[in-house]
């Protein structure tokens, strides 16, 4: 039924590098962006691990991952290519012998996105937080991302894609993205993981995490997000900060029923902290 | 063939035909193996925002709902496509497995359905002949027929359904839930960047590219002044019938105080109705507090004022002298005098946003007289994002309650 021309994402990693399980359909959907050559737009809760998603994919596919993480001032140029106007005028000014002055393309260096393309084997090209740009950043990026080339004006030349990345962009939902740009993508939302998943991700990263206290520590840790008024509900990755925090500290079954320990690892807000002390009983 | 499917979302979200394109290309590569994977892909493919899932939900039970009962035309063959596959099940025992390939004629079965279902025009349950669940006849699903058919059951469509049923998205919808996040992106939409001034900002970066690239020669690069320049003012209710939305209340406001890019931002609070002493923090305390006409000398129509609060009172709150809520509190005018000096004042620069719906029908008598005078919008996603268009355009072209209620007497 299915045709298998491409690797297939299995879903869980376990390396020296990347921990990551991906449910079923968050499994099931990367491959079908990989198979239809869309972009994956990923969004979710800060903490349920979308960054992590695209090195997940390129340690599973054995693929080279290349990251462009966007600030407030990236401009889409930016991830294409750079012309290093003061260095040639340098140069120019007080020689060099590794570049040639008359050489334009000594002064041209690539950007993420030229990086991905230029590279013989497909990579998995990661566009980190792309909310984080301008409002129109994404429209500048619709050209690049749907024919995957681009063009260098000064030495007026394409750059194409040889291999067609697979693009991977993650979103906080800071600000609404552009329809057009929204129609050529994929989409997934990460949902927060159900307790028995979370168990598993838990296994994943402390395989050697005894049974009992990591029941305890999910039911602190889901009494914790059941405090919906919180500003900033604890994530995937601040339990697992906590219980590597937990394991280090040597701290005992007993202390652990009682209360809650270094709860400044999971709650990062001082009234939230409050609310938290407040609301979670605990059997004295 | 899913055609229908698309233009029945189509009438609910904002879905396209490159959208729906790439669906086709999906199943068409093979890619989607049952109706579970199909509500996920179609929902990835179909729905860019989490907003818009619970919509998706209703939208996909509602209408697989209805094709599962009544098979249109389109669907009929991808049933049989899917049926195809579940007629010999491996986890039968062997024997059965033979007794069906002896005993089973796929094509001679398949016009039987389909006259049946030429025939069936109403469901059927618990018979022996037509189509229908819990029953003895060959085709349907929970029945007893050994060589019976599933239709609906095994092919994972009412598990996709259920699964759309469950509705877990329901509270991302817009148009319910507010959080902080929400709101500053709401918020976001007032930020009127406006180039004012000369253009007698260097841009130093933009210099350094000119020169070098000008081979050395300075060549300085100016720019219009960028500035925000929208002052706010909040002006929120709190206390009595305002307390079950005071953490909304709160989202709001700490929303509002994250977003330091305004050139300047104030906040006062009042009880129910504004009188002449405007005050600095919640607990209402008259030492810490602004009066009424000093608010009005200080701010003027540069500042843009928000007001939250359900509008919901006694009556004379409202309109009469000494009418507050407080036993102690004289106000020597009734509290529309108030409302009124602020709608005058900031003209079209002030909005009322308010927790509980604004219908013209049903609303509490004091709300009616509110939104008449200042416009009032729901505290919703939405609302904020309506009141917010109206501020920015200075209430140009905007139906608001105020054109509403037009004309009411008081």
């Amino acid at each position: 039924m299915s045709h298998s021309g491409f690797d297939k994402f299995r879903g869980d990693v376990n390396t020296e590098r990347v921990k990551y399980i991906a449910d079923p359909q968050l499994r099931n959907i990367v491959n079908v962006t990989i198979a239809l050559e869309r972009p994956l737009l990923v969004k979710g809760e800060p903490g349920t691990g979308k960054t992590l998603l695209a090195h997940a994919i390129a340690e599973s596919l054995g693929k080279r991952l290349i990251i462009w993480n966007i600030k407030s001032t990236s401009e889409a140029i930016d991830g294409c290519y750079m012309y290093d106007t003061v260095q040639r005028l340098n140069d120019s000014r007080f020689g060099c012998e590794d570049r040639n002055v008359n050489n334009i393309h000594d002064y041209i260096t690539l950007g993420p996105l030229g990086e991905a393309f230029d590279s013989e084997e497909q990579v998995v090209l990661l566009i980190d937080e792309i909310d984080k740009a301008d409002i129109e950043f994404p429209n500048d990026l619709l050209q690049e991302l749907d024919v995957m080339e681009f063009y260098i004006k000064e030495t007026k030349e394409f750059v194409k894609a040889k291999t067609r990345p697979i693009v991977i962009i993650t979103s906080n939902n800071e600000k609404e993205l552009p329809d057009a740009f929204l129609r050529r993508c994929v989409f997934h939302y990460i949902e927060f993981p159900p307790k028995e998943f979370m168990a598993d991700i838990c296994n994943l990263h402390y395989p050697n995490l005894k049974q009992n206290l990591l029941d305890q520590c999910l039911k602190h840790f889901y009494a914790l997000r059941a405090i919906t008024k919180m500003r900033k509900l604890p994530s995937t990755s601040e339990l697992l900060d906590w219980i590597g925090v937990l394991l280090k500290s040597g701290i005992s079954m007993d202390e652990l029923r009682r209360g809650i320990p270094f709860l400044g690892t999971l709650v990062k807000k001082e009234k939230d902290l409050e609310m938290a002390l407040e609301k979670i009983k605990f059997p004295t | 063939m899913f055609i229908d499917y698309f233009y029945y979302l189509k009438e609910r979200l904002p879905v396209s035909i490159t959208e729906y394109m790439t669906l086709l290309q999906a199943l068409d590569q093979g890619l989607i193996h049952n109706f579970v994977q199909f509500y996920y892909i179609s929902r990835s493919i179909l729905c860019k925002n989490e907003h818009h899932f619970d919509i998706y939900d209703i939208a996909f039970a509602n209408f697989f709902k209805d094709a599962a009962l009544k098979f249109p035309e389109e669907i009929k063959q991808e049933i049989w496509d899917w049926l195809s596959k579940d007629l010999t099940p491996s986890d039968l025992p062997d024997k059965f497995q033979e007794f069906i390939a002896q005993n089973f004629d796929l094509e001679a079965l398949q016009e039987h359905f389909e006259e049946l279902l030429k025939k069936q025009d109403e469901e059927h349950n618990f018979g022996d002949q037509w189509i229908g669940t819990q029953g003895f006849s060959q085709f349907g699903h929970g029945g007893q027929n050994p060589m019976g058919m599933r239709v609906g059951g095994s092919s994972g469509m009412r598990m996709a359904i259920q699964i759309a049923q469950k509705r877990i998205f329901a509270d991302y919808r817009k148009d319910i839930v507010l959080d902080t996040r929400q709101i500053k992106v709401a918020l976001k939409r007032l930020r009127k960047l406006e180039e004012i001034g000369k253009q007698d900002e260097l841009n130093i970066d933009k210099t350094i590219d000119k020169t070098a690239k000008n081979g050395g020669d300075i060549e300085l690069f100016f720019e219009k002044r960028r500035k925000n320049n929208v002052r706010l003012i909040l002006l929120m209710d709190v206390g009595g019938s305002m307390t079950p939305y005071a953490h909304l209340v709160n989202l709001l406001f700490s929303a509002a105080n994250q977003m330091s890019h305004w050139k300047d931002f104030k906040y006062f609070y009042f009880h129910n109705c504004v009188y002449e002493s405007l005050y600095h923090n919640a607990q209402r305390i008259p030492e810490e507090s602004t009066d009424f006409d000093e608010f009005l000398r200080k701010y003027d129509q540069k500042y843009k004022v928000v007001m939250i609060g359900d509008a919901a009172m006694a009556s004379f709150e409202l309109s009469e002298k000494y009418g507050s809520i407080y036993y102690y509190h004289r106000n020597e005018m009734p509290g529309i005098y108030y409302i009124k000096e602020i709608a005058n004042h900031f003209k079209n620069n002030v909005v009322w946003l308010n927790p509980e719906i604004i219908k013209p029908e049903w609303v509490p008598w004091t709300r009616k007289i509110i939104s008449s005078v200042i416009p009032m919008f729901h505290l919703t996603i939405e609302g904020i994002e309506e009141a917010m268009d109206y501020l920015r355009k200075g209430g140009k072209d905007i139906y608001t309650t105020v054109n509403m209620f037009k004309g009411l007497n008081y």
